[in-house]
């Protein structure tokens, strides 16, 4: 993979024949590892850690593939190339993840390697969705769309996946490490729970710098990421981002599993002198020698140039039809559309949580389906959300009713994006080898509740985050609404906390009380709600009632009539 | 004493099977092999050392019920693995469903 500071060739997938060839031979190289296990002169032992580089897990059915989606970035090709492998090599669909990955569940070995070529072929691939290296970059999914942009996020997410990528000093860290980041007002790219979040500004002159989180997480011990420096110069992103990099390296705990992420480090040395290290760190490497070349930025930027916008959008700016002959479709507007930064376009999520469905699957025939409409209405260009929605960046304003019309057929026009039954679920006890319940079910069922019409609209803004287990791949310490599955002697428990949120001013749920039945927490969920409704102040969310008025009532509601 | 079978995922495909009467792996639960605790370990010992380096992924020990099928898993998760997703009973057995 080219690296900074060599010659400069970004380009989100866009790769250089180097790049290509690379991700060819690694291809092939795993190709030779799975003979070798197939024919059983690699024990399971020594395969393991080989397949999780290329992003094969072991999970409950068998072999799942990760497959990294750089910055949530899609082209039509490359959704029409996943849809093809949905078909020919899993069961006809996907999962996106949380993480803005695709996960395959029903791998077969044997063919893992066509598939990794198959991917390679539209430049994508699995290395580093898995092992103790900088993962797969996260950020808005609205990146270069978005209103309130101040900075495009994708120049330097692509920049951090060229310094991350096989960077051998980064290869066996303590633990995974995750940075997101984000260049708007509203942080869509979730920062502080991360381990280095990025908020991307610009100066009094104009000038790029970023502000840094560092040691935010959830899993077992979540904590929100703590202001590490106000502002970064943009010359100074790599060297920074080594010089933490370098002192968790160091520092960061090997001995314990659960104590290995950057997280802990930063609570047991505490903020000023995990920033002393760095700083001094960043003293020493940091000067001409290591800084990010303004000519290459310019260059990365180029590569994000907007697309050709219409003109003749912007006449029509502002004068949408709404139909109202068709409610449905100004409650899909109300839902779906972001505002976006050109004139006579908008940013449309399509919601992945269809009533009864499950979170974040697509079928191969609506995978297809949504990369011809991206090719159609979006300039071929698809994102993945952390929510596990997918978003067309920048449809016109006057194709809004078209896009519409034709989502519906492929069940993909569900009006709940920020909703109650917009729910982010793991894979749980379905899917997941490390699960203690399921969750996807739960999501189904709370869906469900609130189906009636007007309902969710009703209710306003409210997030529900289901994890399976304590690591927290659903989020649930910073949903509205969190849920978190727990084992009681072999029978499937709920722990609920309510005030969670992410984006500025992220926090941490409060625990309203016992552990609830799995037939039951759908009724907390209706009861948390009723709450609500009554309580609540006009223009109020939920997660703001649940501030100003605590817990308390909340849990009183809940426990008075599930005991 | 408890009744226990043998599970694991084959090599080559993942599909998830279990030890049958003949110490061969079978695809359905049903068809299952049923041990009691000692030769359960004795058996899994066997098929951890057998080749060497393993045909299978993971064989571990699970507990059973018998039913009127045959042996069924005690815990949900072993449940699921033999049922596949309880989200998606049109995937069917844990056995390849790929449309054709
Ligand atoms: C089914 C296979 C999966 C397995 C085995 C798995 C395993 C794990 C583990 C062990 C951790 C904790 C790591 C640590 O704290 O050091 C983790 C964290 C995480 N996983 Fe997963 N995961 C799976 C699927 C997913 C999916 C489908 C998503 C997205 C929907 C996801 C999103 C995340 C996120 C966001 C975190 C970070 C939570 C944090 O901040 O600590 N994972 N995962
Ligand atoms: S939270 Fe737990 S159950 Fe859910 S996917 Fe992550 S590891 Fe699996």
């Amino acid at each position: 993979m080219t690296h900074l500071g060599s010659e400069s060739h970004a380009g989100v997938y866009r790769y250089d024949d180097v790049d290509r060839q690379f991700v060819f031979e690694r291809v092939e190289q795993f190709r030779g590892q799975v003979a070798r296990r197939l024919a059983g002169t690699l024990s399971e032992d020594e395969f393991k850690p080989l397949r999780l580089m290329n992003g094969l897990y072991h999970q409950l059915h068998g072999y799942m593939l990760r497959i990294a989606i750089p910055y949530g970035v899609l082209t039509s090709r490359q959704m029409h190339r996943l849809a093809r492998i949905a078909r020919i090599y899993d069961r006809g669909y996907g999962h996106f993840t949380t993480r803005q990955n695709l996960q395959f569940n029903w791998i077969k070995l044997a063919e893992a390697p066509d598939i990794l070529r198959e991917l390679a072929e539209v430049d994508m691939h699995a290395i580093q969705t898995s092992g103790n290296c900088v993962r797969n970059v996260t950020t808005d999914q609205f990146a270069g769309a978005a209103a309130d942009e101040v900075v495009d996020p994708r120049v330097y997410a692509e920049i951090m996946r060229q310094w991350s990528t096989l960077n051998p000093e980064f290869s066996y860290l303590p633990r995974k490490f995750k940075i997101a980041i984000t260049g708007s007002l509203t942080d869509r790219a979730a920062i502080e729970v991360h381990d280095v979040g990025l908020r991307a500004k610009r100066g009094p002159d104009g000038a790029v710098g970023f502000e840094v989180f560092v040691g935010g997480g959830l899993g077992r011990t979540p904590f929100i990421g703590k202001p590490l420096r106000d502002w970064l110069p943009e010359a100074d992103l790599l060297a920074y981002l080594d010089a933490i990099l370098r002192v968790y390296n160091q520092w960061g705990r090997r001995d314990n599993i659960y104590k290995a992420r950057i997280k802990i480090l930063v609570h047991e040395l505490g903020l000023p002198a995990l920033r002393e290290r760095v700083e001094q760190e960043f003293a020493q490497i940091r000067g001409p020698r290591y800084r990010l070349d303004p000519e290459i930025v310019a260059a990365i930027n180029d590569h994000f140039a907007a697309p050709p916008f219409a003109e003749a959008a912007v006449s029509v700016s502002g004068s949408l039809d709404r139909h109202p002959e068709l409610p449905a479709f100004g409650h899909w507007l109300e839902t779906s559309i972001t505002a976006h930064r050109q004139p006579g376009y908008a940013g449309v999520t399509i919601s992945l949580k269809p009533i009864g469905g499950i979170p974040g699957d697509l079928t191969a025939d609506q995978m297809d389906a949504v990369a011809d409409l991206a090719a159609r209405y979006s300039f071929g260009e698809l994102r993945v959300s952390h929510a596990q929605n997918l978003v067309l960046p920048h449809v016109r304003e006057d194709a809004l009713f078209d896009l519409w019309q034709a989502l519906g057929p492929i069940g993909l026009a569900t009006a709940n994006v920020g909703l109650i039954s917009d729910i982010i679920a793991c894979p749980g006890l379905d899917y997941c080898s490390l699960a203690n319940t399921r969750s996807i079910p739960l999501a189904q069922q709370i869906g469900a509740r609130f189906s009636g019409p007007g309902e969710q609209q009703n209710i306003g803004d409210l997030s529900i985050k289901i994890s399976g287990c304590i690591n927290a791949c659903g989020h649930h310490h910073v949903g509205n609404i969190g849920i978190l599955g727990v084992d009681k002697h072999g029978v499937e428990t709920f722990q609920i906390t309510i005030g969670g949120k992410v984006g500025t001013g992220a926090a941490l749920g409060a625990v309203i009380g016992p552990a609830v039945a799995f037939d039951q927490v759908a009724t907390v969920v209706e009861n948390l709600v009723a709450v609500y409704l009554e309580q609540r102040q006009a223009g109020e969310p939920f997660v703001d009632t649940v501030a100003r008025i605590g817990t308390r009532p909340f849990s009183e509601k809940v426990y008075g009539i599930a005991a | 004493m408890a009744s226990k079978a043998i599970t694991a995922n084959r090599v080559q495909d993942g599909v998830t099977i279990w030890v049958g009467p003949d110490e061969n792996w079978v695809e359905r639960i049903a068809d299952a092999a049923v041990f009691d605790d000692v030769s359960a370990e004795t058996v899994l010992r066997a098929v951890k050392a057998r080749g060497g380096t393993g045909f299978v992924v993971d064989p571990y020990v699970i507990e059973v019920t018998t039913n009127r099928e045959g042996p069924f898993p005690v815990r949900y998760r072993e449940q699921i693995r033999a049922r596949g997703p309880s989200v998606r009973s049109d995937l069917g057995l844990a056995i390849d469903r790929r449309p054709a």
